[in-house]
């Protein structure tokens, strides 16, 4: 067997605040190879390619390149060693041109001055070389953003790279632009060099990568080649339910609608349609479902959904129990019942130095019940708080424990109890298992179905399939900004179908999706 | 076997240890009988009953300043403004107590509700500022600073000047201004007792009542107070009040307790020694006491040491950036910290 | 208001300007060389105050003014280096990083002060050493201009010379791009292998480098010796000068020029009785507004994209 150009041995990472990123990692790369690695948000890949490129020094564990045993302690180890990398957030200085940009770390020099001449030169050399066409006198915060990232994959070509790591390049690009970009990155295989691509559409992966390395929840589940496996296979091991969630649905009473979304029209400042026409409504009793890729409205319509539109403008309505609620504020929002599960915990969710405790009654402490006189009632807190960790089977030494402290998992749960407890009339569920362990995810499932059972209606956005096609009511997908296809019964749409609307390749005529969605 | 949570306790401790072990060794450089020098810094301060009630007027002040720096710290407000509210306090104090005649009740009462007040307004303005308009408060505090400064000597020298002194000083407090003596054989004043019941009121408000709790989420996470429903633009302004009134009314109550006539002529220093109590203090206003009480310390320990050594108290600065320094310092034995995060991790 | 413009109008004043002007400029040029680089040395007043000190003591020892010089600028570049270590490597946050290095110039030039001469108010019992003043030929004899811009401290000469520097350094040298990059987006010099504290603290320690020229020329040159807290806020009014400069060089220049004009104007309206404290306040009530007109016309500016209407 050749020799690895790239391998990882038992790489572990535990970060400072003791979340553990990678355990025992195993990672090998071919020369001339394009490897895939895939894998859900949090599998731990972003950290895996930081260490890698020397951003992060792993906590355990050993780096070998061409069979030679390296330290990578700075981007510039990595550089050296003929890596490179385009960062999914582009590392790009958006004041300076094109060329500056290029030559950023390693400035031709005339005298003591740069030789800006040189790195226009230098710029428009590797472009031609590469047939990547780029104008070096551009200022980069004028740039696409497929632009961008082709200032960013010349980057590191004009830095020597052999080693190419994209982190979910396709994530933010056009479909014209994706398809460029994969002519691209099979030249440069053609050229010799040697590409690791992040990604988490299994299309892609099969499409141009040679092997695949799939991952989850901070560990390596194998290597195949990607001819090998079907996406099924690939799906069933990045997700990683070998058990499919089923789930005993009793059919709950309908209790009308609570939630009506009329004509919801949402444009960005430069007048860019971000959501077009959406309506649609929520009963008491159901919960309903919206898929599709990330970054086609999902976060524009929880935004209006909970007083978070900022810099954009809007038409249409926004229901609540008959009340228009686009824009009033969160806190209106939520005394009319709402209670709201966000994406992320980190910044959103949870307040990570304070206790269980505080970060359960965030969205109580004002009532009656929870004050006495001048002050917050303790013990009543404490019996609540008490109660909450002990029905969500909270991981923890206690209620006083920092929430920063626990896993993923166990803060998430603490994050639902808080919501979930309110009994509220809607529930927002925005990706409210992202990132969680398996046993925490179907607790949460059980809980939203509890809620869906005692009559509340609940919006869940998600983009992990197997959940929004196993605890949805109706679902509904979205495409650009808008909604392409509505089901009644999720659990019978296979993966594959719902691939096709979610990717723009099917869509319901507007007569189908009307239906679906005034029968909601 | 040591577990990182008791991480912060044992690095306050090293910081203190090592600050310690620093002036002990400039000390030894400097002094001709350094054993002695170092015995008179350590224990001088407990030696009689003045020197005892010296530390005690000392920590007065920094409590004072130490417990609103603390306020806005929890906040996540990075104002540095109770140094010239501190001082202007003082001067709007000194204004009423020069020229009011109230009996000896009331007189200190309105004259340091004034000096509260006006601390409180004044702090309001970075506060709503950046509340507003996210103008940096830091900055916006620091000019204040010298704003404040600047004005208050200004009617000192303009408006309140004893000409008939041979200082640069004010005239002459009304006796009824003064606050009493509450310990014979030291000036240790009422404000004790006022700054201490202002701690537990601080801490009850912080911890007990919901108004507190708002505060601390926001400071903890902005996102997630306003994701929360909070109102965290008033929550900012809401402490910069809290913070200016009590940075105020530790200027006043210092200028009443410890003074016949006002005559600061350059800051006092109390607001941000007040950023090192609160460090200290962890931000916590229980642990303000104790904070301060140990600044003071060892600040009468270096003043006894130049008097009756040869070494300058001027020592304590260099002390008190050494501990500012460390204290801050998140990476400080950080080391340790992640030796025994992996060690935790793998257990688990 | 005659008197007063009796008092401006005159070559003296002008003169004085660039007098008082030197020490803010030096140090609202390290102030922007840091924040370029997007850390906040708020250190300033207290640097100044050591390499006053600095140089006395090392010119008086020395016996040569040059010599004493090349002590402030040493002195300054070592404390900044110290404020460098602890923000950068210990992670100290460097506001209160800040704050440590002012409370201890303050002391520690005392305490220092009296260990070597005996005295804690000022240093007059150390023989130490001025720089010249330099008067420029053919200049010097032209009408107006000669008087207000010959006969110069050696210091002030060179503060002029730095502006140009300094812009030059962050404007066409890989070092200034690199501290413009790590300043605006660190994430992206430090995936091009720009070590980002390498860089934040070149960037400190060439702020630390021209507030040691700045404290340098107050002990020998402005004044003649150290006196105990002699900067007297010349590093506040550094900063406020770069922030009002809006952090670039020419800003930066104009505004410490504005502000040490209102020093020079704080000393000729003692003439008319205008209290000189309040003057001094000057700079900084220019800065809180200037701070607070950019910060509005932002808010401004974000809510205006807000309430544009729909476009269907």
């Amino acid at each position: 067997m050749q020799t690895a150009l790239l391998e990882m041995r038992g790489i572990t990472k535990v970060y400072p605040n003791g979340v553990v990123a990678n355990k025992d990692v195993h990672f090998s790369l071919r020369a001339g190879e394009i490897h895939a690695i895939a894998g859900e948000n949090g599998a731990g890949k972003s950290t895996l390619m930081k260490i890698i490129f020397g951003m992060e020094e792993p906590s355990e564990g050993e780096i070998f390149i061409k069979g030679e045993k390296v330290r990578l302690q700075s981007p510039q180890d990595a550089i050296d060693r003929g890596i490179g990398m385009v960062h999914q957030h582009f590392m790009l200085v958006p004041s300076f041109t094109v060329a500056e940009n290029m030559v950023l770390g390693m400035e031709p020099r005339r005298g003591v001055g740069i030789n800006y001449a040189e790195a226009v030169r230098m710029t428009e050399e590797t472009a031609r070389k590469y047939n990547l066409a780029v104008n070096p006198k551009a200022k980069v915060e004028d740039l696409t953003v497929g632009m961008k990232q082709k200032v960013e994959i010349l980057k590191a070509l004009l830095r020597g790279a052999k080693i190419l790591i994209l982190d979910e390049p396709t994530a933010v690009l056009t479909p014209q632009e994706t398809e460029e970009l994969f002519r691209e990155l099979t030249q440069l295989k053609e050229q010799g060099h040697t590409i690791v691509f992040i990604s988490h559409k299994l299309k892609e992966v099969k499409a141009i990568c040679d092997r695949i390395t799939i991952m989850r929840s901070g560990r390596s589940e194998g290597v195949f080649q990607t001819a090998d496996v079907t996406e099924q296979e690939i799906s069933r091991l990045m997700v990683g339910r070998d058990v499919v969630l089923k789930y005993d649905k009793e059919t709950a009473p309908d209790g009308g609608p609570v939630l009506t979304v009329e004509q919801l029209n949402v444009n960005d400042q430069q007048g860019k349609a971000l959501l077009t026409d959406i309506s649609f409504a929520v009963h008491g009793g159901q919960i309903v479902g919206i898929a599709g890729v990330e970054g086609n409205g999902q976060t524009q319509l929880i935004e209006a959904l909970t007083g978070g539109l900022t810099g954009v403008s809007s038409s249409g309505a926004v229901k609540v129990k008959g009340k228009d609620i686009l824009n009033s504020s969160l806190l209106d929002i939520r005394q009319q019942g709402v209670a709201y599960i966000p994406e992320d915990r980190m910044r959103q969710g949870a307040a990570g130095e304070a206790s269980i405790s505080d970060n359960l009654i965030s969205t109580r402490y004002r009532s009656k019940e929870m004050n006495r006189g001048l002050f917050l009632n303790g013990s009543k807190i404490a019996a609540l708080a008490a109660s909450l960790v002990e029905e969500f089977k909270v991981r923890c030494s206690g209620p006083a424990q920092q929430i920063g402290m626990l896993s993923g998992g166990n803060m998430q749960k603490v994050v639902v109890a808080r919501e979930c407890s309110t009994g509220p009339d809607l529930l927002i569920a925005e990706q409210p298992t992202r990132g969680v362990d398996i046993g925490a995810a179907q607790f949460i499932h059980k809980k939203l179905l509890e809620l869906r059972q005692a009559g509340s209606a609940v919006l869940l956005v998600s983009a992990d399939l197997n959940e929004i096609l196993e605890i949805s009511d109706v679902l509904l997908v979205m495409y650009e900004g808008q909604i392409v296809a509505s089901f009644e019964k999720p659990s019978a749409v296979s993966e594959e179908e719902l691939g096709l609307y979610m990717l723009g390749i099917k869509r319901q005529n507007e007569r189908q999706t009307g239906e679906a969605t005034e029968h909601v | 076997m040591f577990k990182s949570k008791y991480f912060e306790v044992i690095r306050t401790t090293a910081v203190i240890v090592i600050s310690l072990a620093i002036a002990f060794l400039i000390i030894t450089l400097v002094s001709d009988h350094p054993v002695k020098t170092i015995g008179i810094f350590l224990l001088e301060p407990l030696s009689t009953k003045g020197h005892i009630g010296n530390v005690v007027e000392m920590a007065i002040p920094l409590m004072f300043t130490g417990l609103a720096v603390s306020l806005l710290f929890r906040a996540n407000m990075f104002n540095l403004g109770a140094e010239g509210i501190f001082y202007f306090s003082g001067v709007v104090t000194s204004v009423l107590a020069i020229h009011l005649t109230l009996n000896s009740w009331l007189h200190p009462l309105v004259a340091i509700a004034a000096g509260s007040i006006v601390g409180a307004l004044l702090s309001a303005i970075p506060g709503i500022l950046k509340a507003k308009w996210n103008a940096n408060e830091l900055v916006t505090s620091l000019m204040f600073n010298n704003i404040l400064f600047g004005i208050g000597l200004y009617l000192l020298n303009y408006h309140l000047r004893d000409a008939k002194a041979f200082a640069n000083v004010s005239y002459k407090f009304e006796k009824t201004a003064q606050l009493s003596k509450i310990f014979q054989g030291t000036r240790i004043h009422t404000g004790l007792i006022i700054v201490v019941v202002l701690i537990v009121l601080a801490h009850l408000f912080l911890y007990k009542t919901k108004w507190g709790y708002e505060l601390r989420m926001t400071g903890i996470n902005r996102e997630f107070a306003r994701y929360s429903g909070m109102k965290t633009a008033k929550v900012i302004i809401m402490v910069h009040l809290i913070a200016g009134f009590i940075a105020g009314m530790g200027g006043s109550v210092e200028v009443l307790g410890m003074y016949s006539r006002f005559q600061w002529t350059s800051l006092p220093g109390y607001g941000l020694d007040g950023a090192l109590v609160a460090m200290l203090a962890k931000n916590n206003p229980l642990s303000v006491i104790a904070s301060a009480l140990f600044l003071a310390y060892i600040r009468i320990g270096a003043d006894l040491m130049s008097r009756l050594s040869d070494v300058p108290s001027e020592m304590i600065s260099i002390i008190q950036a050494v501990i500012i320094l460390l204290i801050s310092a998140e990476q400080f034995l950080k080391f340790w910290k992640n030796r025994m995060l992996l060690k935790e991790a793998k257990e688990a | 208001m005659n008197s007063l413009l009796n008092v401006i109008l005159t070559t003296d004043f002008a003169f004085s300007v660039l007098r008082v002007t030197t020490p803010i400029l030096f140090a609202a040029l390290g102030a922007l060389i840091s924040n370029r680089a997007g850390i906040i040395n708020i250190g300033m007043e207290g640097i100044m105050l050591v390499s006053a000190l600095a140089g006395v003591i090392v010119s008086s020892y020395s016996g040569s003014a040059w010599v004493g010089l090349l002590g402030a600028v040493l002195a300054g570049t070592l404390i900044a280096g110290i404020l460098a270590f602890f923000t950068l490597q210990f992670k100290t946050h460097i506001i209160l990083g800040g704050v440590a290095i002012n409370m201890f110039a303050s002391g520690g030039t005392v305490f220092l002060l009296y260990l070597l001469s005996g005295d804690k108010g000022s240093s007059t019992s150390l023989p130490s050493k001025v720089l010249p003043s330099i008067d420029i030929p053919v200049l010097k004899n032209i009408p107006v201009l000669g008087p207000i811009l010959s006969g110069h401290h050696i210091l002030t000469y060179l503060s002029i010379v730095a502006v140009f520097v300094v812009y030059y350094l962050l404007n066409r040298t890989p070092l200034g791009l690199r501290i413009r990059s790590v300043g605006e987006n660190p994430h992206a010099a430090q995936s091009v292998g720009v070590s980002v504290v390498k860089i934040q603290y070149m960037a400190l320690l060439l702020s630390g480098f021209f507030a040691g020229l700045g404290g340098a020329y107050m002990s020998m040159g402005y004044l003649s010796l150290f006196t105990r807290d002699m900067v007297a806020g010349r590093g506040w009014i550094a900063i406020a000068a770069e922030s009002m400069g809006r952090s670039t060089t020419v800003g930066t220049a104009l505004t410490s020029l504005l502000f040490g004009a209102a020093d020079a104007l704080s000393n000729a309206l003692q003439v008319l009785k205008i209290p000189a404290e309040l003057i001094a306040t000057l700079p900084y009530v220019a800065t809180v507004i200037g701070l607070v007109i950019y910060a509005v016309s932002e808010t401004r500016k974000k809510n205006r994209k807000v309430k544009s209407p729909v476009v269907k």
